[in-house]
């Protein structure tokens, strides 16, 4: 196991440099959930729908978007040269490949939300200091669910035709179970309701990840191989 | 060192022939030249001793297994934004080298094909001459017993290329098994032990070098692809 992790950080702090040396995935990410917020601030009728009724829609709708961009990356920088040929030709374990991207990916979407949130605060004036922690706590489970399925299916699409298109068409049914959990988690904290009415949202989230993490892990290697 | 046997494979439902019955082994310091025109199945004989395609029928293995092979295509397989020097790094502790032997292991490669100056500069800045180079300083990092070489001299100079078939015979000197496929007999006959002509998945001829030189072995090559197209 110990390998498994060392090869696995390995390849997470490879592609962690590479985006802090390009930082094209990021900028774009960051960008479009800045331009996401912006346009469905100022293109909502505020008398016709509250904002809080709103809120953890266009919250999810964000990041979820955002996300695939670099989901999409996640892969197409080992087309590059044909590395992803020298990782599959290297001792490298598989599973450590599938987890260095997706702690990779977890990194990624991590720095989107972080920006994203406070953005998200200033446009819909929702109050989350007092729901701050059970709020992370949301958003820590359904990214790594929506992260550990995207990752494969980011692996599956990388080596076809229009990979940035199949993403989205195929990863999207995949997270309709997790979004709809984080939305109803996120609806019930920013209304302030009773932490009990959100446990229930969180253990779901937290069994999908465990499903599709276990899942995810097994189903990679074929994914990757010819 | 590397044992290939009756490897079989096609694709598109069988309908492509890309290996057929191919067999072969190879001892430390061998070098077997695989000449055969686009489309031949030398890629996929590569791969399939690289482990990256598991053969239909048959079966290939390599001693020492997958920490003992090197792999220089016509592709790098190096990240454009990383430096010579941390692609090194990155490929060294992939293969499992030391943390504490890697910097040296690096050093030492990068000074053995002339590229010290260029360690710290990113791969995309580099020339297709010296691109190739620190692919092969890639290879090599890890110490491999055996290289596979597929198309190493695309796109190389001709400068470059003798420099190539310079190292390429030092290694094969210092008792590495090659594999090395290509199209281009010139390139290739110098260094080979062992020639085979790879057509439409077949070896139709493999045999010991003997002595034969370049142009004998570009006349033999011509005249069994022209009796399999005939």
């Amino acid at each position: 196991m110990g390998e498994l992790l060392r090869q696995t950080w390995t390849i997470a702090r490879k592609d962690l440099l590479l985006e802090f040396r390009s930082r094209t995935a990021i900028v774009s990410a960051v960008v479009f959930t800045a331009l996401v917020l912006t346009v469905f601030n100022f293109g909502r009728d505020p008398t016709a729908v509250s904002a809080l009724d709103l809120a953890p829609s266009i919250l999810w709708v964000t990041f979820t978007f955002a996300a695939m961009l670099g989901l999409n990356r996640a892969f197409q920088l080992e087309l590059e040269n044909q590395a992803l040929e020298g990782l599959l030709i290297s001792p490298l374990d598989r599973r450590s490949l599938y987890w260095g991207k997706l702690l990779a990916n977890l990194a990624f979407v991590a720095v989107v939300e972080a920006v994203g949130l406070p953005l998200f605060v200033l446009f819909f004036n929702v109050p989350v200091g007092r729901v701050l922690l059970p709020l992370l706590a949301v958003m820590a489970l359904a990214t790594l669910g929506f992260v550990a399925v995207g990752t494969l299916f980011s692996a599956m699409v990388v080596r076809t035709r229009f990979a940035e298109l199949m993403l989205p068409v195929l990863l999207l049914p995949f997270l309709l179970l997790p979004l709809t959990y984080a939305v109803q988690a996120t609806a019930r904290l920013l209304a302030d309701r009773p932490l009990s009415e959100v446990a229930g949202w969180l253990r779901l989230l937290a069994a999908y990840d465990i499903v599709f993490f276990a899942v995810a892990s097994w189903l990679f290697p074929y994914t990757v191989d010819e | 060192m590397l044992w290939a046997e009756g490897l079989r494979h096609a694709f598109n439902q069988g309908r492509v022939v890309a290996l057929d019955d191919v067999s072969f082994n190879l001892a430390a310091g061998q070098t077997l030249a695989i000449f055969g025109p686009n489309g031949a199945g030398k890629t996929t004989l590569l791969k399939v001793l690289a482990g990256l395609i598991r053969p239909q029928a048959g079966s290939a293995r390599v001693a020492g297994g997958r920490r003992a092979i090197g792999w220089i295509g016509h592709q790098s397989q190096l990240y454009g934004h990383l430096s010579v020097r941390e692609n090194l790094l990155f490929w060294a502790s992939l293969y499992g080298v030391p943390r504490a032997e890697r910097g040296a292991r690096a050093t030492d490669v990068l000074a053995r094909l002339g590229m010290t100056d260029r360690a710290e500069q990113p791969v995309w800045s580099l020339s297709r001459g010296l691109v190739q180079r620190a692919a092969i300083a890639k290879a090599l990092i890890h110490e491999p017993r055996v290289l596979l070489l597929d198309e190493p001299f695309t796109g190389l100079d001709l400068g470059a290329a003798a420099e190539l078939r310079a190292l390429l015979a030092a290694l094969r000197g210092a008792g590495r098994a090659l594999v090395l496929a290509t199209h281009n007999v010139d390139e290739g006959a110098e260094l080979a032990t062992d020639v085979a002509f790879q057509l439409r998945g077949r070896f139709v001829q493999y045999a010991p070098r003997a002595g034969r030189g370049s142009a004998e072995i570009a006349e033999a090559y011509r005249r069994a692809v022209a009796g399999t197209n005939g």
